[in-house]
C-alpha cells in the first residue's frame, strides 16, 4: 500500500475512461426531449439596438422559443455578478455597471449576446439566428486600454465616467518617494502583458432542465466550482431557492481559469429550460469561445526600481493600466489589485513598494483570471525589471538576485506590499536551477553560438505566487463576497470502500487520484477502495471549487480533518470491541490497537460494527462511518522557484529556438510526483506561449477580434515546445496538515519572464533594447533591423 | 430532407438517415452516441476529432458522413480489445500524457496512424512535428511525447 500512498507516482485512477472514450463531458449528454440553444452575437464592438425583430425566426422550422433582452428584462432577469468589492484610494467601491445576459439596448463587445433561439436540433437554431433582424447603430469603441482614460475616449457606461472602473494603490508613496531620492542608480520599463484567450480545448458549453413537479432546476456545465455557480445564480442572478438548483460539472476538458465564472449562457439556459419546459443544451462553437470566454492579462505598465550603488532594492515603484473590457466577469476586480500589487515584493527585501492599478472598461471580451491571475503579471514586471538592472548596473543577474533574497531563516516575513511570507528557500533553488541549466558554461555556449552566427541568450525567473486561496477573514477584509474554505465528506460503507466527497473540481489535475492516495496514506485503505466524487450539488456537501492552486492545499486539508474525525470516532469504537479505554488506542496502517499490546482491530471491522451495531457503545457513540469537515487556511501558502530559459535566435529570420528551459519549483511536500511535474509542465507550455506566440488582438479602429480563430490565435503546438527539465526544493507549508503549497500555476507565472529575458539577453549584444510579448519571429526580426539601423545612423 | 448512410464503425455496420450537410464527427458522436471522439474547433486545426477511416488518420469534422459511406473506421472506443488496453493508450496512462482527458481521443488515434506511418522507427522531433494537427493546452506535450515514443516501441514489440 505504500507503494500508493502520499508521495508516490501512482498512475491515474481516471485515465481508464479518458483514454477509451468513456469520459462524461458536457456536450456528451442527451437528455430525452432535449433541445438546442444557440446564441446570436453583435458583431460590433460598441453599438445602439434600435430595433430586433425576431418574427421570422419564431416560426422557422423546428424553433421552440426565441428570447430577447426585452423578455430577460421583462422576467427580471438579475445582472451577472462580480464576486469582489475593490475599494478604490478614496475608499469608493469600484463602479458596477450592469451586465444583462441578454443585451437590452446597448451591445458593447463583439460577440455580446444578443437574442437566444432554441430549436429542436442546432442547426435549426442556428438557421433561425440567422433570420432575426437587428438595427444597430454604431457607436465609436475604444479598444486599447492605454487610452481608455484618455479624454474624448468612447464612453461605454454611464455607471463609470470616464471608463474607470476603480483608481487603486497599495504601498506606502512617501517611503518609496523618499527612497528615490537617495537612489544610486533607477532602472525604469515600460511593459505591456499580452492579451490572451484561455482556450481550454473543451469549449464552454451547458444543458440544463427544469422539473416542473419538483419546481428543481438542473444545470450541467463546464465549471471549475459547481456549487459557486448554484449560489450566484440563486442568490442574485436568478432568485432560485438555492435548494431548488442542482448544478454539475461533470468531466471538464480543461479550465485555466475560464471556467471559474458564470457567464450569461448558462445563466440564460437555466431560466429558460422551465419556460419552454424541456431540456436545452448548448455547446460553445470554438468562434464563439475566442469572443465570449473571459480573457486574460492585458495590462500596461511602468515601473522604476531604485538601488544603492551595490545593486540593493531601495524601492519599487509600479503604474499599471489594467483592462477589465467590456463588463466586470466574476473575479475580475480582484485580479490586477490583490493578486497583483500583492505579489510586487517577490523574493525580495525591497523595502519600500507603491503600486497605481487603473482599471478601465474598454469595448473588449471581459478580462479575468487566467492560470496564474495576476501573479504572472506581478512575476513580468519584477523579473524583466531585476534583469533590466542587473544589465545596466554590470552586476551578474544571479548575483543580483542574491544579493536581494529574503533570507531563509526570516520566516514568517511580513512584505511591505500586504502579505507574509510563510517558509521558502529562494537562494537554495537558484543554486539547483543554476546547476541543472548550467548556468555557469553559458558563456562559452554563448560564444558557439555566435560562430554559427546565431545570438544566444538566457533568462531567469525567480517568482513568488499566493497560492492556497485563501483565508476567509483575510479575502472578506480585502472585498470578497465569499468564504474560500473548502470541504470534505468521508464516508465508509458497511463492506469497508470509501466515497471521498470534495468540493474541490478537477479538470485536469487528477484529484481522483491525489486525494484517493492521501485517504489511503490517511486511513490505510488500499487506494483501489476509495473513491473520490466531485462537482455535483446533490452529493457534495459544500464546496468552492478549484483555482489559485487550492484544491490540495485547502481542499485536501480538508480531507484530512474528516479522516481524522474518522480515526477519532473508530477509536472509541475500537476501545469498546477491545475492552480498553479510548485513551489507550492508536491507529496506525489501518489498525486500531491496545498501546504496548498485541490486541488489535482493523478499520475494516470497526466500520463493519459501526454499521451493524450489535455489540457497540450506543450511548456513547452514534453508528454510521460518516464525517465532514471543512477547512479555512490560516494563511496562503507561497510556493516560489526559479524557471531558467536559453534561447538561440537565428538573426537572419528572427525565429527562436528555446534550447533549454529548467525549473526548480518549491510547492512544499508532494503527494504525487508525476502528477506535479505535469502540472508544471503544462503551465510552462502557456507561459511560453505567452512570451512567443499568443495574442489576442482586436482591431482598434473596428472592434474586431482579429485572432479569433486557430488559424489567427497561435497556440503552442508540439513542435513550437521543448522538453523540460523538472526539478523541486522541499520547504514544507508550515500550516496546513499535508506541508503543501500548489503547484497548478507556477509554470505560467515563472515562464513569460523567463523567455523573455532570455530573449532580451539575446538581443542586448545587437542593440536591442526593449521587445513586448509576444516575442514572434517578426516582431524579433523587425527589432533587429531597426537596431541595426539605429546603429549605422549613430 | 434526410439521406441514408451506412458504414463500419469499430467492426460493426452502422446505418443512420442524416442531413446531407451531417459531418462524420456529429454521425459518430450523435447517431451512433460514440462521445469518445471530441470536437475542439472549428477549422480543423485542433484534432480532437480524429479517428481511422480506411485505416489512416482523418480530422471527422472536416469529412462529411455521407463521404464516408461505406468506410470502415475507427475511433477511439474500439481500440482496446477484450477489456485491454491498445499499447500506445497503456503508453499515455503510464507517461501521464492525458490531464483533462479533452485532446486524448484524437491524439491517440494520430499517433498510433503516426507510428505505423514511420514503421515504429520515431523521434522526438518526428513525433513533435507528426503531432503539429492536435493540439492539447494541458500537458505542454512533453509527456505526450514521451508516451508517444515509448507507445511506438510497445506497439512494435507487440506487433500491432
Ligand atoms: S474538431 Fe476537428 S480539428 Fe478541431
Ligand atoms: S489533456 Fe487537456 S487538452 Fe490535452
Amino acid at each position: 500500500m505504500s507503494e500508493q500512498g502520499i508521495g508516490k507516482r501512482v498512475v491515474r485512477k481516471e485515465d481508464q475512461r479518458f483514454l477509451t472514450g468513456k469520459g462524461h463531458y458536457t456536450d456528451d449528454l442527451q437528455r430525452i426531449r432535449q433541445t438546442h440553444a444557440y446564441f446570436l452575437r453583435s458583431p460590433h464592438a460598441h453599438a445602439k439596438i434600435a430595433r430586433i425583430d425576431t418574427k421570422a425566426a419564431q416560426s422557422a422550422p423546428g424553433v421552440v422559443a426565441v428570447f430577447t433582452g426585452a423578455d430577460t428584462a421583462a422576467a427580471k432577469v438579475g445582472s451577472l455578478i462580480c464576486g469582489w468589492v475593490v475599494k478604490d484610494k478614496h475608499g469608493e467601491p469600484h463602479k458596477a455597471p450592469p451586465h444583462p445576459a441578454l443585451a437590452v439596448d446597448t451591445v458593447r463587445h463583439v460577440g455580446d449576446t444578443v437574442a437566444m433561439v432554441i430549436a429542436e436540433t442546432e442547426a435549426q437554431a442556428k438557421d433561425a439566428a440567422e433570420k432575426i433582424v437587428v438595427d444597430y447603430q454604431e457607436l465609436p469603441a475604444v479598444i486599447n486600454p492605454a487610452k481608455a482614460l484618455d479624454k474624448g475616449a468612447a464612453q461605454l457606461h454611464a455607471e463609470a465616467p470616464g471608463n474607470l472602473c476603480y483608481d487603486w494603490e497599495l504601498g506606502d508613496r512617501a517611503a518609496v518617494d523618499a527612497a528615490f531620492a537617495k537612489a544610486a542608480h533607477v532602472t525604469k520599463i515600460d511593459l505591456v502583458n499580452n492579451r490572451l484567450i484561455p482556450n481550454a480545448m473543451e469549449p464552454r458549453a451547458a444543458a440544463a432542465e427544469y422539473d416542473a413537479g419538483s419546481g428543481q432546476y438542473t444545470l450541467w456545465t463546464t465549471s471549475q466550482n459547481p456549487h459557486v455557480t448554484r449560489l450566484v445564480l440563486s442568490a442574485f442572478v436568478l432568485g432560485i431557492p438555492e435548494h431548488k438548483l442542482r448544478v454539475i460539472a461533470p468531466d471538464v476538458g480543461g479550465g485555466f481559469g475560464s471556467k471559474i465564472f458564470i457567464y450569461a449562457e448558462e445563466t440564460l439556459l437555466t431560466w429558460a429550460s422551465a419556460k419552454v419546459n424541456r431540456p436545452i443544451k448548448w455547446t460553445a462553437e470554438r468562434n464563439e469561445s475566442f469572443v465570449s470566454d473571459a480573457h486574460g492579462r492585458d495590462h500596461v505598465t511602468h515601473a522604476e526600481l531604485a538601488m544603492d550603488k551595490d545593486g540593493k532594492f531601495l524601492a519599487l515603484k509600479v503604474d499599471t493600466i489594467a483592462n477589465m473590457g467590456a463588463y466586470l466577469s466574476t473575479f475580475a476586480t480582484a485580479v490586477p489589485t490583490y493578486l497583483y500589487g500583492t505579489l510586487l515584493a517577490g523574493q525580495y527585501t525591497t523595502p519600500a513598494i507603491h503600486v497605481n492599478v487603473r482599471s478601465v472598461f474598454t469595448n473588449t471580451a471581459p478580462v479575468d483570471a487566467y492560470r496564474g491571475a495576476g501573479r504572472p503579471e506581478a512575476t513580468f514586471v519584477l523579473e524583466r525589471i531585476v534583469e533590466q538592472a542587473a544589465r545596466e548596473m554590470k552586476i551578474d543577474k544571479a548575483e543580483l538576485r542574491r544579493r536581494n533574497f529574503i533570507a531563509t531563516d526570516a520566516y514568517p516575513y511580513q512584505t511591505p506590499v500586504a502579505l507574509a511570507y510563510d517558509s521558502g528557500n529562494y537562494a537554495g533553488a537558484l543554486k539547483k536551477a543554476l546547476e541543472m541549466a548550467d548556468y555557469d558554461g553559458f558563456e562559452k555556449r554563448r560564444a558557439d553560438s555566435k560562430a554559427k552566427g546565431k545570438l544566444r541568450g538566457i533568462g531567469l525567473s525567480a517568482y513568488i505566487e499566493a497560492c492556497g486561496l485563501a483565508p476567509s477573514a483575510v479575502v472578506g477584509s480585502l472585498g470578497a463576497g465569499v468564504g474560500q474554505w473548502e470541504s470534505a465528506q468521508v464516508r465508509f460503507n458497511p463492506t469497508g470502500n470509501v466515497q471521498v466527497y470534495t468540493g474541490s473540481h478537477s479538470h485536469g489535475q487528477g484529484h481522483e487520484t491525489t486525494f484517493a492516495q492521501l485517504v489511503s496514506t490517511q486511513l490505510g485503505v488500499p487506494l483501489d477502495q476509495v473513491e473520490v466524487i466531485h462537482g455535483d450539488t446533490a452529493s457534495v456537501p459544500f464546496g468552492m471549487g478549484t483555482y489559485g492552486s487550492r484544491s490540495l492545499a485547502v481542499g485536501g486539508s480538508a480531507i484530512v480533518k474528516a479522516c481524522d474525525k474518522i480515526i477519532a470516532k473508530g477509536k472509541k469504537i475500537a476501545a469498546h470491541m477491545l475492552e480498553a479505554s479510548a485513551a489507550d488506542i492508536e491507529f496506525k496502517n489501518g489498525v486500531f490497537s491496545i498501546a504496548g499490546t498485541d490486541k488489535q482491530v482493523p478499520l475494516g471491522g470497526v466500520v463493519f460494527s459501526a454499521y451493524v451495531p450489535h455489540n457497540y457503545p450506543l450511548n456513547e457513540v452514534e453508528p454510521g462511518m460518516d464525517e465532514n469537515a471543512f477547512y479555512d487556511p490560516a494563511n496562503f501558502t507561497y510556493p516560489a522557484g526559479v524557471h531558467i530559459c536559453e534561447i538561440e535566435i537565428d538573426p537572419d529570420t528572427g525565429v527562436s529556438t528555446i534550447a533549454k528551459f529548467t525549473a526548480v519549483d518549491d510547492f512544499g511536500n508532494l503527494v504525487n510526483p508525476m502528477i506535479v511535474e505535469g502540472q508544471v509542465h503544462g503551465g510552462i507550455g502557456q507561459g511560453i506561449g505567452q512570451a512567443l506566440l499568443e495574442h489576442g488582438v482586436y482591431d482598434e479602429k473596428s472592434g474586431q477580434l482579429l485572432t479569433g480563430s486557430y488559424m489567427d490565435y497561435t497556440m503552442p503546438r508540439a513542435d513550437d515546445l521543448p522538453s523540460f527539465d523538472v526539478g523541486y526544493q522541499v520547504t514544507p507549508c508550515p500550516h496546513n496538515p499535508l506541508g503543501v503549497k500548489g503547484c497548478g500555476e507556477a509554470g505560467a507565472i515563472a515562464a513569460p519572464a523567463a523567455v523573455m529575458n532570455a530573449i532580451h539577453d539575446a538581443l542586448a549584444p545587437v542593440g536591442v533594447k526593449s521587445i513586448d510579448m509576444p516575442a514572434t519571429s517578426s516582431r524579433v526580426w523587425q527589432a533587429i533591423q531597426r537596431a541595426n539601423t539605429k546603429m549605422a545612423a549613430e | 430532407m434526410s439521406v441514408s448512410v451506412s458504414m463500419k464503425v469499430n467492426g460493426k455496420t452502422a446505418t443512420g438517415n442524416v442531413e446531407p450537410r451531417t459531418l462524420l464527427v456529429q454521425f459518430i458522436r450523435e447517431h451512433l452516441g460514440l462521445t469518445g471522439t471530441h470536437v475542439g474547433c472549428d477549422t480543423s486545426q485542433c484534432g480532437a476529432c480524429v479517428v481511422h477511416v480506411d485505416g489512416k488518420s482523418i480530422k471527422s469534422c472536416t469529412m462529411l458522413a455521407l463521404r464516408a459511406d461505406g468506410a470502415d473506421v475507427s475511433t477511439i472506443e474500439g481500440l482496446a480489445k477484450d477489456g485491454t488496453l491498445h499499447p500506445m493508450q497503456e503508453a499515455f496512462r503510464e507517461h501521464h500524457g492525458l490531464q483533462c482527458g479533452f485532446c486524448t481521443p484524437g491524439m491517440v488515434m494520430s499517433a498510433i496512424d503516426l507510428v505505423k506511418r514511420h514503421n515504429y522507427k520515431l523521434d522526438e522531433k518526428t513525433v513533435r512535428h507528426g503531432l503539429e494537427g492536435n493540439l492539447c493546452r494541458c500537458t505542454g506535450y512533453h509527456n505526450i511525447v514521451k508516451a508517444v515514443l515509448a507507445g511506438a516501441e510497445a506497439m512494435q514489440a507487440k506487433g500491432v
